[in-house]
């Protein structure tokens, strides 16, 4: 008995919070009246790019599905950048003083920068908005990688390493063999962290840059004052990102329980 | 009702050091704290092994027994004097140098299978894939775990990981094989029957094998000699205690025989006298600082 009522809870009390926040929302709406629409109205103004997601009416007059699709294909370029600077990155401070009593403070000093300032420069080196989305989205979100992977190399257990030695495993091997699975499920801690600062990177890098993507959508509709669409496009963000980030957990937890 | 255990007519080795195998000469062994004080593990070890020999070590847990393993398997090196096989300095490991840890220390991502076939690969890198399977199927059931081949290191039990450990090291096909503690985790069951299968491969395959265990009876069971290391901090070996039974040997008759409960007295009397003798200098000796390693722990760094 007491079992089924937690499942009833469990699937019921995500729905309350949603009504209890669109209830705010409404509340707000009617006092911030002309500025903030409220629910209904937006999904009035929404309907049309949520029913018909795959419609391509304009650059920028597209289904959401379609914008997110773009946002995404510039994500895995970045992300896919960040992974393979990333990985080696932090195997070298894993397994280097050496190196990471040299690069580690630097690498402090870089982490915090925000995308905001990383994109100029982006835009400066490559002149074209397009691979400077690449880069800042790169450079900004390989810092989970690195240092998961970085950690997970130090973790690795002393026995793991007297087997490889008793074994007289070369240096690739030992790589291959012991290391990189013993590292990987850090490594995809990272990969998932890396992967939502991503998400957050590609839409500060679309506003800035105007392309056809979730974030240029939302910032264009916030120029022609279409306020309905700022909050179907943060709706959609939202729920992106929470679907990748379920997803990369998945992923990880199949992986740990293989390696662990 | 029962009778003493016979005495070997002529001893399984000519104890007079035949050949010498392991030889150890005035080794000491510390380790710096992180605070960078310099404490001593092990001091003055002088120790010939036989070749073929069966040598059991035995000392309390702390005693430094897991560093006199790293030592003879060319994990570490000594601070002070040098350790040979056949004559030749040890500087590393080495695939004529089989070692079974104490944790098993098996990688969990392979299959029981793969850990040994790890083993097999290294040591016979020109096998065939066929060939290497035979091989890694043959040594999986010299300790009875044909049946778990495919199983990973999660999937097994405390005793069936200790043999796929024992199963890894074997397959380096070493002539000499260290065993630290490779029981003392498992439950009396499982340990008697590993001793038994233990004492079956060394029968059978007669290579000179240095057991470090906290067990005198398995020593007993076990060993050609057996040597007590003292307590810890800075142990050393003490004198020799040779073991006259003939093999196999049967545990049960074993717990009653008279000579194998004089030596047990004996062994227990020295190490006793031993442990007295440090707690006496009245020295604060500070605890190793470790922390055991915890692989559930996640750690997130964002």
């Amino acid at each position: 008995m007491k079992f089924v009522r937690l499942r009833w809870r469990e699937v019921l009390l995500p729905f309350v919070g949603v009504a209890v926040v669109l209830v705010i929302w409404w509340a707000l709406s009617l006092i911030h009246g002309t500025n903030l629409p409220s629910p209904a109205k937006t999904w009035e103004a929404s309907k049309l790019y949520v029913l018909h997601p795959l419609t391509k009416r304009g650059e920028m007059d597209q289904g959401v599905l379609l914008l997110t699709w773009n946002s995404l294909r510039l994500v895995a370029q970045g992300y896919a950048l960040a992974l393979v600077i990333g990985v080696p990155l932090g195997f070298f401070l894993g397994l280097s003083r050496w190196f990471t009593q040299s690069f580690d403070p630097i690498m402090q000093v870089l982490r915090p920068v925000s995308p905001l300032a990383w994109l100029p420069l982006g835009l400066v080196l490559f002149q074209q908005s397009k691979p400077a989305a690449v880069f800042t989205i790169a450079i900004c979100s390989m810092w989970p990688t690195v240092l998961n992977t970085a950690v997970g190399v130090r973790s690795i257990p002393q026995d793991y390493l007297n087997v490889a030695r008793v074994l007289q495993l070369t240096r690739w091997q030992t790589l291959i063999k012991v290391l990189l699975p013993a590292t990987l499920p850090y490594m995809f801690t990272g990969f998932r962290l890396s992967l939502g600062i991503s998400w957050l990177v590609i839409v500060a890098a679309e506003m800035l840059t105007g392309a056809p993507g979730i974030g240029g959508f939302l910032w264009q509709e916030y120029n022609s004052l279409i306020y309905e669409h700022i909050i179907l496009c943060i709706i959609t963000i939202g729920v992106v990102g929470f679907l990748l980030d379920r997803l990369m957990s998945l992923v990880e937890n199949r992986l740990k329980a293989v390696t662990t | 009702m029962f009778s003493p255990i016979l005495i070997d007519q002529e001893p399984m080795n000519p104890t007079a050091p035949a050949q010498p195998c392991i030889e150890l000469r005035g080794v000491a062994k510390g380790y710096f704290t992180p605070a960078g004080d310099k404490v001593p593990v092990l001091r003055d070890l002088n120790l010939t092994v036989a070749e073929g020999e069966f040598l059991c070590i035995v000392g309390y847990s702390g005693a430094g027994k897991t560093s006199l393993i790293s030592l003879l398997a060319g994990l570490t090196k000594p601070d002070v004097g040098e350790v040979r096989v056949r004559n030749e300095l040890v500087c590393g490991p080495s695939l004529e140098r089989g070692v079974v840890f104490q944790n098993y220390s098996l990688l969990p991502w392979l299959t029981a299978a793969d850990n040994v076939a790890l083993a097999v690969q290294k040591r016979f890198p020109d096998l065939s894939a066929a060939q290497r399977t035979a091989r890694v199927r043959h040594y999986l059931e010299l300790v009875n775990l044909g049946h778990a081949a495919d199983r990973r290191p999660h999937q097994l039990s405390g005793g069936m990981r200790q043999r796929v450990s024992v199963a890894r090291a074997l397959a380096l096909d070493p002539e000499i094989l260290l065993l630290d503690e490779p029981l003392s985790a498992l439950d009396a069951l499982t340990r008697g029957s590993l001793q038994n299968e233990i004492a079956d491969i060394w029968q059978r395959e007669r290579k000179t094998v240095v057991l470090i265990t906290n067990d005198v009876d398995e020593a007993l069971l076990l060993g050609d000699r057996i040597i007590p290391l003292t307590p810890g901090p800075n142990a050393t070996l003490g004198p020799a205690f040779a073991v006259p039974f003939a093999r196999p040997r049967e545990r049960e008759a074993l717990t009653h025989d008279p000579v194998a409960r004089h030596l047990r007295r004996e062994i227990f009397a020295f190490l006793t006298e031993a442990s007295k003798a440090t707690a006496d200098t009245g020295e604060l000796v500070p605890l190793p600082d470790v922390r055991p390693f915890d692989l559930e722990r996640r750690r997130i760094v964002a």
